[in-house]
């Protein structure tokens, strides 16, 4: 494995953490509405209170590192879905904003607002995440020098719109799978509810956006035949698909959140090997996309940044190991919670 | 052109854009990490002493210092995609070097800052002291941690080294960017050392006005005396000794950039001739037309004395400056960077007299001085902004300044060379429309809830200097608990000492 292929697989582990961890971040945000009273809201923002900083690391962290390692893809990327990421822009931040301000003032106008707010923002987050990995999968069009030439509302076709829902479905499962995790009594019991409907919204766009990669995207059913040890992925996805439902029938949340987040981290897995070794594909004229190889850094800033994540990571998995344990168990609200 | 063709330049657009949000994220950041080694006293005396009145002091900083860190969060993840969302040339040109500090900068400072952030924040009840000082101290680390990487990234914008232009092919293009050669090199280049230790002072001095801002508030209000007056001392004497150091190391930055970046000195000093004796422009307006300063006071000789030790040595002028280094804007360079320097020497003036009057035993008394402290905070903010104008501004036309090696300019890269390829004018609008409104309407929130804490007051062990268990007290004090992390428990405020 050279160190182009290394840090497209760190890339992946960043994107993977990322999605695992404030998926069930954006997930909780799109079932706020599920909450009814105030306490309940309280309950369903300080689940994620102390952690949803952390998880947007990982994408802050993938940013920089896509940089560093593959500057001519972020470049492009960001550049090219200019209007895509001022909207993920903002709704990171009216997300982080209503979560911190929603309990500063105690009239419910304020509140309602700000919750309004925080589902709105977790929506389109979730649905733009996925619109671009939709996107990406399908290709866009690149000039000869690997620069984007399209529009992003050309992106806008029926398939990266249904990962994008798929994508939110997912995020809405893994979500009330987490929350069923961190709370108790009549609450719980709506969330059980929510896990089922999230769970079938995403098998259903599951299956529809399988059946499209499948018939559509040709280029990931080849990478397949070259690397026939991705079968082994989609085996363990559909795995960890299964045993959602089995998990959450035999009312063991803990389990059912290990295989969604399992299931997350597969396809993101998958996503990767449809790609590879491309990192944006262009569509038309697939001689001009960019590759871990031609959007690289040199190899030395690749080496040097390789010792920076093997230093950086286990410092960083035991962080995320200590707060998490800290704050685990159900929600409890004390007089510095939101 | 007209006026509002010439304003639809995506180059224009793209810099207003950039200096709009890194200007609003940069409010924060040098607060926080103020903040944060305050923090770290607190706490630190508290284990210590035990003193009830040093926890309630850290608990009430920490509740600022939360609200102050996640508007530095917010405004930062902007900053992170930015330079590819705009700057996109510039970024398949730095990728190579600049990346590295930033992907750094991540896995080394964010992630330890937000990690323990949860523990500082909302962890008062489920860890032991120990842990949270603990937790708090590694906040403080990562605040400083991030300045490091990120001002690694800016200082080797500003003097590259440790880097070579080469060529890489992309699909058969051929393309020059910078690459790693040297990596310490680049960490260490000329101006990284100079520049974090300024950053630093900076930020201490911002913490630390407004640590004593709010105080001089309680004290003026006679209210929570004596953890006033406490949080005030503090504050003085860190203002005290940052505002001396910075003079100096302010005086060593602006003879470093005399060596590397000649036109930006003469920019920020107003200097369009060649010549010895050059004197220093206490006021003045510069002209470009004229290339002279008008409405002048000068002290003849003295800039050729600061940075030569002698009064006759030469310094160069703009106008042989430009034909190898550009010309920057001058007129907001010279400005931002004087404004910056007053308001440096106000804060040794004002905090030397203050310390002077607290020896005395009188300061609190002197209700004049505490009302200047009161708003002081306000001058340093805006210090820490002009200087960056002015570092920024003063480094144009280059947005990576180019290295003379035998006389010859090589390496480089033109801001206007540097905006992404496929972004448009209406876009980039759009988005500084977007980014403007929302950051007017975070910033107001901002100073409302910060008003809403401080009119609340710390949380503070009724009558601490008679130990009557402060802790019951406090503990049958909460009748609600319907509060934030930033926010007080449903407690009235109440007078102490
Ligand atoms: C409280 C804030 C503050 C105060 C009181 C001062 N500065 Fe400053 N200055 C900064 C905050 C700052 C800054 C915002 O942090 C800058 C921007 C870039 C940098 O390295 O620091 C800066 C930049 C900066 C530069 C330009 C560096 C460059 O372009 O590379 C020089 C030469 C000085 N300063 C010199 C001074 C002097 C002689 C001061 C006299 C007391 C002074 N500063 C006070
Ligand atoms: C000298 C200038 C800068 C300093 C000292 C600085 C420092 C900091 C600090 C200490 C934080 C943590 C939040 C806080 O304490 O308020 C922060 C947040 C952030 N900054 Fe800056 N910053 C600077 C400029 C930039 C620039 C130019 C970028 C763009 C790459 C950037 C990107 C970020 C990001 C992405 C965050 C959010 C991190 C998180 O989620 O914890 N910063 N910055
Ligand atoms: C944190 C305090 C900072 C402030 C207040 C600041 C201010 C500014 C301003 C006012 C501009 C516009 C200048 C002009 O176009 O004439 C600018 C441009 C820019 N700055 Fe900074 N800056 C800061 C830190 C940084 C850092 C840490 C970096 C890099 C890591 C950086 C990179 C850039 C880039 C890439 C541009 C755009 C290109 C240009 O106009 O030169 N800045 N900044």
């Amino acid at each position: 494995m050279d160190y182009n292929v290394l840090w497209f697989v760190l890339l992946g582990v960043l994107l993977a953490g990322y999605a695992i961890l404030d998926g069930f971040d954006l997930g909780v945000g799109i079932l706020h509405p599920v909450a009814r009273t105030d306490e309940e809201r309280r309950i369903v923002l300080n689940s994620i209170g102390p952690i949803w900083d952390g998880n947007e690391v990982w994408l802050v962290t993938f940013g920089g590192a896509l940089f560093a390692a593959f500057p001519e893809a972020y470049a492009t990327a960001f550049s090219g879905f200019y209007v895509a990421f001022m909207v993920v822009l903002f709704a990171l931040i009216f997300r982080a904003v209503s979560i911190e301000f929603r309990g500063k003032m105690k009239s419910s106008r304020w509140r309602t607002t700000w919750d309004y707010a925080f589902f709105g923002s977790s929506l389109l987050a979730s649905l733009v995440f996925g619109v671009a990995v939709g996107a990406a999968m399908d290709g866009v069009p690149l000039n000869q020098r690997g620069i984007f030439i399209g529009r992003f509302v050309d992106q806008l076709h029926m398939y990266p719109l249904l990962v994008g829902v798929m994508t939110a479905a997912m995020f809405t499962m893994h979500g009330a799978i987490y929350l069923f995790l961190k709370t108790e009594g009549a609450f719980q019991k709506r969330l059980e509810t929510w896990m089922w409907r999230g769970f079938g919204c995403f098998l259903a766009s599951y299956l529809l956006v399988t059946i499209m990669t499948l018939v559509k995207i040709p280029r990931a059913t080849q990478n397949f035949q070259d690397h026939p040890w991705g079968w082994l992925l989609v085996f363990l996805n559909v795995l960890a698909i299964a045993n959602i439902p089995r998990a959450i029938h035999q009312r063991r949340a803990v389990y059912a959140f290990v295989s969604s987040s399992a299931t997350i981290a597969a396809l993101v897995c998958l996503f990767g090997l449809a790609l590879f070794p491309n990192l944006i594909t262009s569509n038309p004229h697939p001689e001009n996309s960019l590759t871990i190889y031609n959007a690289a850094s040199s190899q030395k800033t690749l080496r040097i940044m390789a010792v920076i994540a093997l230093l950086g990571m286990p410092f960083v998995l035991t962080y995320t190991g200590i707060v998490y344990w800290t704050f685990r168990g159900k929600v409890r609200l004390e007089h510095h919670s939101y | 052109m007209s006026a509002l063709d010439q304003l639809m330049d995506v180059v224009l657009l793209s810099r207003l854009q950039f200096a709009l949000t890194i200007m609003f994220h940069y409010l924060f950041p040098p607060l926080t990490i103020g903040l944060g080694v305050i923090l770290v006293y607190l706490e630190g005396m508290f284990l210590r002493t035990g003193d009830p009145l040093y926890e309630g002091a850290a608990r009430f900083w920490t509740k600022i210092f939360g609200l102050n860190f996640a508007m530095g969060v917010v405004t930062g993840i902007v900053m992170e995609f930015q330079f590819g969302t705009n700057w996109a040339v510039y970024s398949r040109f730095v990728g190579d070097v600049f990346g590295s500090a930033l992907a750094a900068e991540g896995i080394f400072a964010f992630f330890l800052e937000s990690g323990f952030l949860a523990l500082l924040l909302f962890g008062w009840d489920r860890v032991g002291p120990r842990m949270h000082f603990f937790a708090t101290v590694m906040v403080a680390i990562g605040g400083i941690f991030s300045s490091v990487w990120i001002t690694v990234a800016n200082s080797w914008q500003q003097t590259p080294a440790g880097s070579e232009i080469r060529e890489h092919i992309v699909n058969g293009e051929v393309f020059l960017r910078a690459e790693i050669v040297d990596f310490w090199a680049l960490v260490f280049n000329p101006s990284t050392v100079h520049r974090l230790i300024h950053v630093w002072l900076g930020a201490f001095i911002l913490g630390a006005f407004f640590v004593m801002s709010i105080s001089a508030w309680y004290l003026l209000h006679g209210r929570h005396r004596a953890f006033a007056e406490r949080s005030f001392t503090g504050g003085l004497l860190l203002a005290t000794v940052c505002s001396l150091a910075q003079l100096l190391s302010g005086d060593l930055q602006a003879k470093n950039v005399a060596r590397h970046q000649p036109a930006k000195l003469a920019a920020m000093e107003g200097q369009y001739e060649t010549q010895t004796h050059a004197p220093l422009y206490l006021f003045g307006s510069p002209d470009d037309q004229t290339g002279t300063v008008r409405y002048a006071i000068r002290i003849p000789g003295l800039l050729s004395w600061l940075l030569h030790g002698e009064s006759a040595a030469e310094v160069p002028g703009l106008n042989d400056l430009e034909k190898t280094w550009g010309r920057p804007p001058v007129w907001l360079t010279f400005q931002s960077y004087h404004l910056m320097i007053w308001i440096g020497f106000l804060f040794i003036g004002s905090t030397l007299y203050a310390s002077f009057l607290w020896w005395r035993g009188t300061l609190f008394d002197r209700r004049a001085v505490l009302w200047f402290f009161v708003f002081a905070v306000i001058l340093a903010f805006v210090a820490n902004e002009v200087g960056w104008v002015a570092a920024e501004v003063g480094r144009q036309p280059w947005i990576v300044y180019p290295t003379v090696v035998n006389g010859v300019v090589t390496g480089g890269l033109r801001t206007s060379d540097g905006v992404s390829e496929s972004v448009e004018a209406g876009q980039v609008l759009g988005s500084i429309i977007m980014f403007g409104l929302i950051y007017l309407l975070l910033f107001f929130l901002w100073l409302m809830i910060l008003n809403d804490k401080i009119q609340k007051g710390p949380d503070l062990p009724r009558r601490s200097t008679q130990h009557t268990h402060p802790f019951l007290e406090a503990a049958t004090g909460l009748v609600d608990h319907t509060g934030s992390l930033t926010e007080e428990k449903g407690r009235a405020p109440e007078e102490n000492g």
